[in-house]
């Protein structure tokens, strides 16, 4: 899992800019991730890579695209600082897993980590350190467990 | 312990007497509104749910991000949406203003529960209700059961107070706001605007004001329904108020007499300085419009600076009125034709450049300045373009001057 990190307040323009997300198409999405801002992330990011980044990740627009977008491009997990609210529901809901770490500044780019989702426990193995990610509360987890919010509403029976 | 308005308006809708800040709590919605950028996923995301609309009268389609459509795919994405909408017979379906502001002149009441798929949706705040911006999971899942999860949220209050000096308006007092809490300052958070300066303030600069919470992070904007919000809706809807002994979990007090015009500088929203210190700056594009500045009370600001004047040769002066009620009563009132003899080009009500996808989209190296609410690298087209926000009356004087200026010279 390699390490792409990222700085503060990066918005939903940057991840995915409005005027390419005139589509549900999501194979299209992932090739439109960070298209402007980072224009080799998409070309280069490998299924299980990981975004390490820092605080109020996902600021900005609601569009659902965003998120969707950073999973569709094989991201396995976004670790930051703190998350903006609407991006946080949103990567929620459609089985994204956030991280929320206070120590974020000690991965660098390109380090090579492990995540496990269970304890929040992260292994940047690169540095050999371990990171301690905040437990996120029971009712989100459930949402992260189930894979999204539609399967989760599915499996307690509101749907 | 008293409750604040936004603690009254959830505990009302999820059948409690009293909800707890930091608890979860499932809300009844009065309201749910996606527009043509997330509708598309929404519907998506309904069909993958299943079922029915839970009622049909309480959800409001609009097309605004990109009517009328730039390009096929575009079009394709209206087919979708038009073609879900008369499939579960909606009737309020719109494509003539934006949707804040069709929301507001149709449908939202003091003490309801809005929700839309729309970070904007914290604008109808100022109206007494609780209104929030959501995905379109979220929106889906709302569209289907009429509910929705929230935790509840903490509220940080910001009492303003005083006389706005000439020339600030709104939009330059809640840039002041943001650029003191930062982009994360009310993450997750309630902001509730008080004091006599809102108290006095027409319900259009209320608008600007819970406009733009979602700027600093939060979950909603509001203010205290009054007779000022009754007699703009028309309607009586339901008042709650916040309680003298109502818990904040932080208190900032504005002194409003104390602002200049301000300007929030690329790239980020938060960027904000008085716009003297980046006087001169030359502009190629000028914004008035969006669900922030696009009402009547925001064009007749321009329009008493660009009266009788013409705009630089350099410039090109938008102006997109936020609903057609607002472009008829501008109408009516002759600010369009004085818009237009001063070199201005009137869009349809809609978002208009806002979001870059048509309507003004911005070249490498150009300068917009707008009284938009985003500013980010790549918003209104190239990422190297720069957008700066600002009042109506400081993007109409630095059209007239073909660089930023401060309005103060203009009125």
């Amino acid at each position: 899992m390699r390490v792409w990190k990222f700085g503060d307040d990066v918005n939903t323009d940057l991840i995915t800019p409005g005027r390419y997300t005139i589509t549900t198409d999501q194979e299209k999405l992932g090739k439109i991730a960070f298209i402007e801002h980072r224009p080799e992330f998409a070309k280069e990011v490998k299924a299980g890579d990981v975004i390490v980044a820092g605080k109020n990740f996902g600021c900005g627009s609601s569009r659902e695209h965003a998120p969707l977008a950073i999973k569709a491009a094989g991201v396995r997990a976004v670790v930051a600082k703190s998350f903006a609210r609407i991006f946080f529901r949103n990567a929620t809901n459609i089985g994204l897993p956030l991280l929320v770490c206070k120590e974020v500044e000690k991965i660098d780019d390109g380090d090579l980590v492990e995540i496990n989702f269970e304890t929040g426990q992260i292994h940047d193995k690169t540095k050999n350190i371990t990171l301690q990610a905040e437990p996120l509360p029971k009712f989100i987890q459930k949402i992260v467990e189930k894979g999204g919010f539609i399967n989760y509403l599915r499996s307690e029976g509101y749907i | 312990m008293g409750l604040t308005i936004t603690e009254k308006i959830l505990a009302n809708a999820s059948h409690k007497s009293e909800v707890t800040a930091g608890n979860v709590a499932i809300v009844d919605v009065d309201i749910v509104m996606a527009h043509d950028s997330t509708a598309p996923l929404a519907i998506e995301a309904f069909y993958e749910i299943g079922g029915k609309i839970f009622d049909p009268n309480k959800i409001v389609v609009v097309f605004d991000h990109f009517f009328p459509p730039p390009n096929i795919e575009a079009a394709k994405l209206h087919q979708k949406v038009r073609n879900f909408v008369a499939k579960h017979e909606i009737k309020n379906f719109f494509t003539d203003g934006v949707c804040h502001q069709i929301l507001v002149e149709r449908f939202v009441s003091p003490g309801s529960v809005v929700v839309g798929a729309d970070s904007h949706t914290c604008t109808e705040g100022a109206l007494g209700a609780f209104s929030t911006g959501l995905g379109s999971t979220d929106i889906a899942a709302a569209m289907a059961t009429g509910k929705c999860w929230f935790k509840i949220p903490e509220s940080l209050r910001f009492n303003l107070s005083g006389s706005p000096r000439k020339g600030v308006y709104a939009k330059d007092v809640i840039l002041n706001i943001i650029g003191h809490v930062g982009a994360d300052g009310a993450t997750y958070k309630a902001a509730e605007f008080t004091g006599d300066y809102v108290n006095n303030a027409n319900v259009s600069s209320r608008l600007t004001l819970c406009n733009m919470a979602v700027e600093i992070g939060a979950k909603n904007g509001i203010i205290e329904a009054d007779e000022k919000t009754a007699n703009y809706l028309g309607r009586e809807g339901n008042i709650f108020k916040s309680d003298e002994d109502a818990v904040y979990e932080e208190e900032y007090e504005i002194e409003v007499d104390r602002i200049d015009p301000q300007v929030a500088c690329p790239p980020t929203v938060d960027n904000v300085k008085p716009v003297a210190s980046v006087e001169g700056k030359t502009v190629d594009q000028a914004f008035i419009g969006t669900c922030t500045n696009g009402r009547l009370e925001d064009i007749e600001i321009a329009v008493k600076v660009l009266r009788g004047k013409r705009i630089a040769d350099r410039v090109r002066l938008l102006v997109v009125p936020a609903s057609t009620k607002v472009y008829l009563d501008a109408f009516r009132m002759g600010y369009i034709q004085e818009i237009i003899k001063a070199g201005g080009i009137i869009c349809n009500p809609g978002c208009g450049p806002c979001v870059g996808r048509h309507e003004g989209v911005l070249a490498e190296g150009e300068t917009c300045i707008s009284t938009q609410n985003r500013n980010f690298s790549g918003r209104m087209g190239s990422p190297k373009a720069e957008i700066y926000l600002a009042s109506p009356a400081t993007v109409a004087a630095s059209a007239l001057a073909g660089k930023i200026v401060d309005p103060r010279g203009y009125l």
